[in-house]
């Protein structure tokens, strides 16, 4: 088995799967009709992706791996998602920061994704640019709503923002797998698009009339499997039908 | 929500050479809103080709209380119904 591979597309898919989930908590739960259904459409669209992702990861790792095994029956440490995307829905400020800050990043990286040469991994990227591009038109409406709002809601949008910023910096920090990959024009060069990245969110968030964080200090882990205490909890909900009744089929 | 944003119809065409069709409300705070809404809640399993939205408060609708004289009038006269020819089979959408 190509370990590096496997680890690159779980590196990327962790983290669809795990914000998927977190939007999929506000199923019946949104703010508005609207907002919930569009807020489990995206929940669905990242799913989608995940499944591409775990399909091929699956046939990588061979030894009859399926796709639910390795959604659904790894630890807490063998998950490689960003600590951004399994922060919690503290408020509709938080889940629309958390998801702005992901979206902008997901699809520049989703762009670079498309010239792999490895065309699985391509072909997913070339399919998901679509939705993501949804996703962040959606997520930077909202933040320049919010933030250019009334006093509550710029109050409670900056507040997000300021919180989750110190999640960001690990967006572009690289494993050995990804260092591998990129070597061999595989695997995306995230650092590549750090700039560009700082400028895009820049520019939302002046519209926004939003300050931008002077935080220094940033938290990172997730991507070696080290997360915050909160996705421990999103796994066992996640988690609890197969370990409840294992190889269960819907 | 006590308070609610505006109501918005919805329009959808669902094929290209079809019209637009009413299908539905939704609450939004301003017209593009209306429209991501609309996509979200009307067109997530490929019903649409193009959206229009409306605000409510902009339709004038007809009192149904008028009914009789609007419309009763036009049930007893058939020679008004272009009933009376073939279609040919290749005329689709009438």
């Amino acid at each position: 088995m190509n370990t590096n591979l496997y680890n690159y597309i779980l590196g990327i898919a962790d983290n669809s799967l795990i914000l998927g989930q977190r939007l999929g908590e506000l199923c019946g739960h949104g703010p508005s009709l609207e907002i919930d259904i569009a807020c489990t459409n995206i929940s669905l669209d990242l799913f989608g992706q995940t499944r591409s992702y775990y399909q091929y990861a699956a046939k990588i790792k061979e030894e009859g791996t399926t796709e639910d095994d390795i959604a659904f029956l790894r630890r807490e440490r063998e998950y490689m998602n960003l600590l951004l995307v399994e922060q919690p829905n503290r408020d509709f400020g938080h889940i629309m920061a958390r998801q702005f800050l992901f979206d902008v990043y997901h699809l520049l990286l989703l762009q670079e994704l498309e010239k792999s040469r490895d065309m699985t991994l391509a072909a997913i990227a070339k399919k998901s640019i679509k939705e993501v591009s949804y996703h962040l038109r959606f997520s930077s409406d909202w933040i320049k709503r919010l933030g250019d709002g009334i006093e509550e809601s710029h109050q409670r949008v900056q507040t997000a923002i300021d919180s989750l910023w110190t999640y960001t910096d690990e967006l572009f920090h690289q494993t050995e797998a990804d260092k591998v990959m990129i070597e061999e024009g595989i695997g995306v060069d995230v650092t590549k698009f750090k700039d560009d990245y700082l400028k895009r969110v820049t520019a939302i968030l002046e519209e926004a009339t939003l300050k931008i964080p002077e935080t220094k200090w940033f938290q990172k882990g997730g991507k070696q499997g080290i997360h915050t205490e909160h996705l421990g909890y999103l796994l066992s909900d996640l988690q609890y039908m197969q370990r409840t009744y294992p190889n269960m089929e819907w | 929500m006590k308070k609610n944003w505006p109501l918005w119809e919805v329009f959808v065409r669902s094929k290209n050479g079809l019209e637009h069709r009413h299908f539905g409300s939704l609450h939004a705070a301003d017209a593009e809103m209306a429209l991501e809404n609309a996509r979200d809640v009307y067109t997530r399993r490929n019903e649409g080709v193009s959206i229009w939205v409306v605000e409510s408060k902009n339709i004038t609708a007809s009192n149904p209380e008028n009914n009789g004289e609007l419309f009763e009038p036009a049930q007893d006269k058939i020679y008004r119904h272009p009933t009376f020819y073939d279609l040919p089979d290749e005329v689709k959408h009438m």
